[in-house]
């Protein structure tokens, strides 16, 4: 899980950060901290990639354009005091979001036209090509594995990287029908 | 690479130097091992993966002394062990070698505990230290309250639990494991993952044949085989959570 203090690896932001947070007001106004806590849980290992501090920013940009509205509570300043509730443009934004069926896309083609260019120009043996990419996958799929193993069966965020692992194996899968292909070109 | 030496702490338990394997001859020659030097450090898994008719397996066989190749050489434990004689090897076998296959070969009349304790009992141990191990090692694969039943009463994933308890029995120097999951489904095969994993990390030294990325990702070094040549080596790292962010999709 995230500890505290410890930096996020650098560049990595949720892409869905703020429709995500939407969401999470639906029921009822919350604390940025609540917030943050239910995403931790989510995310669990890979939470470390979301800084807390993202999540504080992503408010005061969705309280800027009306989506959320913040009140401060108790005496002390500082966001952390603020509980954010949901507008009525808010809760559109949401709904729009939840019908959305847009998935984010595998790239299959640039890998593909790698492969046909290198065997055209002779730049370099496609097969050679696919295993290199292939240990690559495997890489990822060998620390999204761990790191589910490591989780409590039945986690919430060993849901989130059984996802990881099982796109990867389908990725995999891909890339041995391409070794396939341009092995028995090699052969011809 | 020092091999001729007894094994030491540092060098490799098991290697093989310009192994080959031909059958047939003339037109018909089939080069399954075409020189493939291998080297296993104590405690680490390897993992060898490659489509079918690679030499992966033939390259285990040889690995395990079940079969003899047609040059090259095979150390294990800092012995030369492709000259043996038939005896020798099948001794070396059931002392330092744990065999894993696909399809389990568990004997069906015994119990999970007198599969388990089989090979002490075939390497001579007395029967109380062997019936003592294999509860221990039931114990480890998180069997022990199945010690008593027969295999056809296990499922699929706890019978490929017991196989290994089973090529743990003699201590071996290396565990061999064919396709381990290759006859299980996926939650079975997330059973025998951890297992592996856990051995892993018990420091367990295991060379694996596997055509599922995911026993291949559980491995400390993951090697590609195409025509009985090794093309291709990963080291496959610990952490790495940002990477995995990124093919989660946390990504800016």
């Amino acid at each position: 899980m995230g500890e505290p203090g410890k930096e996020a690896p650098s560049g990595y932001q949720l892409r869905v950060v703020q429709e995500v947070l939407l969401a999470l007001l639906v029921k009822e106004a919350s604390h940025g901290y609540e917030l943050y806590a239910r995403l931790q849980l989510a995310l669990g290992p890979l939470a470390e990639a979301l800084k807390e501090s993202q999540v504080y920013v992503t408010l005061n940009r969705l309280e800027k354009a009306g989506l959320v509205s913040a009140e401060r509570v108790g005496q002390t300043s500082g966001q952390e005091r603020k509980v954010y509730a949901l507008t009525a443009a808010g809760r559109e934004r949401v709904m729009t979001w939840l019908d959305d069926v847009s998935w984010p896309k595998p790239a299959p083609a640039e890998f593909h036209l790698k492969l046909v260019a290198a065997a055209t120009a002779g730049l370099a043996d496609p097969v050679r090509l696919v295993d290199a990419q292939r240990h690559a996958l495997l890489a990822g799929l060998a620390a999204a594995q761990r790191a589910g193993l490591a989780e409590p069966s039945e986690s919430l965020s060993g849901l989130l990287l059984e996802g990881v692992v099982l796109r990867l194996q389908a990725d995999l899968q891909w890339l041995e029908a391409c070794a396939r292909y341009w092995t028995s070109r090699r052969e011809l | 690479m020092v091999v001729s030496e007894p094994m030491t702490r540092m060098g490799p338990i098991l290697c093989t130097r310009g192994l080959q394997m031909r059958y047939g001859q003339g037109t018909g020659l089939v080069r399954a091992l075409d020189g493939v030097d291998l080297q296993v450090a104590p405690g680490e898994t390897v993992a060898v993966m490659g489509p079918s008719g690679s030499g992966k397996s033939t390259l285990l066989h040889l690995l395990g002394g079940l079969d003899r190749p047609s040059a090259g050489e095979v150390w294990l434990g800092g012995r030369r062990i492709d000259g043996l004689s038939e005896r020798a090897l099948s001794r070396l076998r059931r002392q330092h070698i744990g065999f894993v296959f696909q399809s389990f070969h568990l004997l069906e009349e015994l119990t999970a505990a007198e599969n388990v304790e089989l090979p002490a009992l075939l390497a001579g141990q007395s029967p109380r230290t062997a019936r003592r191990r294999a509860v221990e090692l039931l114990e480890r694969v998180g069997l022990a309250d199945r010690a008593g039943h027969l295999p056809s009463e296990l499922s699929g994933g706890q019978r490929q639990r017991v196989a290994i308890a089973r090529a743990l029995s003699n201590q071996p120097l290396v565990v061999l494991a064919d396709e381990p999951t290759g006859n299980l489904d996926s939650a079975a095969t997330v059973e025998v993952l951890r297992l592996l994993d856990h051995l892993r990390a018990a420091g367990q030294t295991f060379v694996i044949v596997t055509h599922d990325a995911r026993v291949g990702a559980t491995a400390d070094r993951l090697l590609t085989m195409r025509d009985g040549v090794l093309v291709e080596e990963t080291r496959l790292t610990r952490g790495g959570n940002g990477q995995l962010a990124a093919l989660a999709g946390l990504e800016g």
